[in-house]
């Protein structure tokens, strides 16, 4: 098993080079860089542009070096955790990103476990109940869930609370905790706001995870144990619950690996739209304004959760089915 | 009395008795069988219809729009859906409209409007109206519904300059439902080719396709299509940001199928019809794109069909943020950019009609994949 984790790990290495090298040329692409979007900035605004000045600050920031010297100035920082400096807010970027970071990467694991709880459930009971009204009832829901963009089910939430409420339900903390700093009051608020963004990111995800289950549970209700099982007289409940569910459970380990990343994708544009404190807005104008050493980072460390997403996916599935194991170390 | 006598089937004498059912089924082409399949999945036709639909007004958006979509009108900013009415004055008339008559408030300019029920406005078939040319070419100026002697139709309503939401979600459907197209044909190409050859030449080529295949799909979708958008310059065409949308759609596209591809490409190659082949000496792109492509092309189209919403989606997302399609091009996620204002949403709802059209066609799609994917292995049952 250690073996196992330590390969996977190696493999690793090389995955985060090169999606660091395409987060880099990424948000190199736009023509021009920081200081031409500055200027013109300045000019809309009629101030005078100081050719010297100009130079000055290209010099400061490196922008006047080849692609590779900076890219290679800024991984030998992120390597010892300095992310370099956010041109726009004059801040390093260590400072601003960690916190939003954190809150995107608990709102997807909150919408994780929250899609679990409820996609399983309905699963087995639309497995167990196929072809009956409420299993089409499901099933139909569940299509409608994966039909609906996050952003759209966001702004219909926002509408109807600002229809019958007449407040909006977008942030994630009450006005007096926004820059209050981390205590127990606060985390009882940030709980209280939570829930939007979770219910609006998991419906898509739960309704995939139900047609998983029950088709795995289908599958597993077919064998010829569970045959033997009911004919030794086992409650139904019973032997529902300790053979079958737990084979048909085993595969929606796996699906953290593909669910994560799309969490992490809605997030930032559900964020956008119900204007959350993570990383989606800050990253939106940190890429139109090329302020590339924020942007970049965003786009790496978001790619990062994605691979550390997978390895752990990996990880639990070798760990809960021993097949996986032998397989790939013959390999 | 209708003649009884029945025809003797020809040819079949010698042959095992066998219902003319069975026959039926083992005579019958892969393709036919898959049709026969898909048939019985009721949910999958029906949606196959509304796609088909979807797909021909995309077509004939021109004829089928009321109105010209760009077309600005000061006096009907943000008018409600007209109501399509049967009764005036208790009599069954054809269907028809009562006029809009705008009010502004004195005061806070608030636009507000009512129905001048004195008269109607009968809604006619074929009328003249805007000119337009269809496909950008041919010039016409009927139009398949509207309202004749020069008034406008609002069916859903106006934007805040007055142009005819139902017309522009028609001619929205064109640039929403095409692009999913493009890019997925992208798609398919560079996955067929890379998988293909992946899977058939195996060794390093292989390792170094399923690595980059392995590190492109890590990236989470939208920060990565965030990111390519962002690096669209301001200043160009409608046509070149439309093209680079689908190659930006189809980036992350083609891994998924070039899996496929590969993973069935591994399995058919070992195949006894495949070695006869190569032992007759084809050539090995021949025996790849004539022998083991075809043998894979059901799995191919339902990857496919279910690619398709995906990206109908990705375009509305994108154009929703403004970093994919922008005014004056018309698509669904174009349109939705208004709504993006809560307080204008709340005070006029009927900008969210466009997000029926994307959900209802995106949920078109998936049945119709669903059915697809059942009917794609006619063999087992």
């Amino acid at each position: 098993m250690i073996a196992f984790i330590f390969r996977r790990l190696l493999i690793m290495i090389p995955t985060l080079f090169v999606i660091s090298v395409i987060s880099f040329v990424i948000i190199q692409l736009p023509p021009g860089d920081y200081l031409t979007t500055y200027i013109a900035n300045l000019q809309e605004t009629g101030e005078e542009v100081d050719q010297a000045v100009i130079e000055s600050l290209r010099v400061r920031y490196g922008l006047d070096k080849p692609l590779p010297v900076q890219y290679f100035k800024w991984i030998s920082g992120v390597v010892v955790g300095d992310f370099g400096q956010s041109f726009s807010l004059n801040k390093p970027v260590g400072e601003l990103i960690w916190e939003r970071l954190g809150l995107t990467v608990s709102i997807a694991l909150v919408t994780l476990v929250f899609t679990w709880i409820i996609a399983i459930p309905i699963g087995i009971y639309s497995a167990t109940h196929q072809y009956k009204l409420s299993d089409y009832f499901f099933t139909f829901v569940g299509f409608i869930g994966m039909a609906t963009p996050a952003f759209l089910l966001a702004l219909v939430l926002m509408y109807c609370s600002y229809r019958w409420f007449g407040t909006g339900v977008g942030g994630l903390f009450s006005d007096d905790f926004i820059d209050a700093p981390w205590s127990w009051a606060k985390l009882a608020d940030l709980l209280k706001h939570l829930w939007v963004p979770v219910a609006v990111l998991a419906v898509g995800g739960t309704a995939g995870m139900i047609r998983v289950v029950r088709a795995n549970l289908l599958d597993q209700l077919e064998m010829p144990y569970v045959v033997t099982a009911r004919a030794k007289g086992l409650s139904e409940r019973r032997l529902l619950v300790k053979y079958p569910v737990r084979v048909a459970i085993n595969p929606v380990v796996s699906t953290i690996g593909w669910l994560l990343p799309q969490l992490v994708s809605g997030a930032v544009i559900v964020a956008m739209v119900l204007s959350l404190p993570t990383t989606g807005p800050m990253m939106l104008t940190a890429l139109m304004e090329q302020d590339m050493y924020l942007a970049g980072s965003f786009v790496m460390l978001l790619s990062f959760l994605t691979v550390i997403g997978t390895l752990i996916s990996d990880i639990l599935l070798a760990w809960v089915d021993p097949r996986i194991r032998f397989e790939r170390q013959e390999a | 009395m209708t003649d009884t006598y029945e025809h003797p089937e020809p040819s079949d004498r010698g042959a095992p008795a066998m219902s003319t059912a069975d026959e039926k089924f083992f005579l019958a082409s892969q393709w036919r069988l898959m049709w026969w399949k898909f048939k019985d999945h009721r949910l999958a036709l029906v949606s196959s219809g509304v796609v088909i639909v979807f797909y021909l007004v995309a077509v004939f958006c021109e004829c089928l729009a009321p109105n010209d979509p760009l077309k600005r009108n000061a006096q009907r900013s943000y008018c409600p859906p007209q109501r399509v009415r049967l009764f005036h004055q208790g009599g069954l008339r054809r269907p028809f409209v009562y006029p809009q008559v705008q009010h502004i408030h004195t005061e806070t300019l608030a636009r507000t409007y009512t129905n001048d029920t004195s008269t109607t406005l009968p809604i006619r078939f074929f009328v003249k109206g805007d000119p337009y040319r269809l496909w950008g070419l041919i010039p016409m100026e009927w139009h398949v519904i509207g309202l004749p002697s020069g008034e406008r139709l609002y069916l859903l309503g106006a934007d805040r300059l007055g142009r005819d939401l139902y017309s522009r979600v028609l001619y929205g459907s064109r640039i929403s439902l095409s692009i999913g197209l493009v890019g997925v044909t992208i798609s398919l190409v560079l996955g067929t080719i890379i998988g293909g050859v992946s899977g058939y030449y195996g060794g390093a080529i292989d390792t170094v396709v399923q690595r980059v295949i392995e590190i492109l799909r890590s990236f989470p979708t939208i920060p990565l299509w965030l990111a390519l958008s962002a690096a669209m310059p301001a200043d160009w065409s409608q046509i070149r940001v439309y093209f680079f949308m689908t190659v930006i759609l189809a980036l992350i596209g083609w891994t998924g199928l070039a899996r496929v591809v590969r993973g069935k490409i591994l399995a058919l190659r070992e195949e006894d019809y495949a070695m006869a082949a190569k032992v007759c000496g084809v050539k090995e792109f021949t025996i790849l794109m004539k022998h083991l492509v075809p043998g894979f092309l059901s799995h191919l189209i339902v990857t496919v069909t279910l690619m398709i919403p995906g990206m109908i989606l990705a375009e509305t997302s994108l154009s929703f943020l403004r970093l994919g399609l922008r005014p004056p091009t018309i698509s669904w996620g174009v349109l939705l950019q208004d709504a993006q204002n809560i307080r204008a949403v709340a005070l006029y709802p009927w900008l969210m009609f466009p997000a029926l059209f994307v959900i209802v066609a995106v949920l078109m799609f998936n049945f119709m994949g669903d059915g697809l994917r059942d009917a794609a292995d006619p063999y087992s049952h």
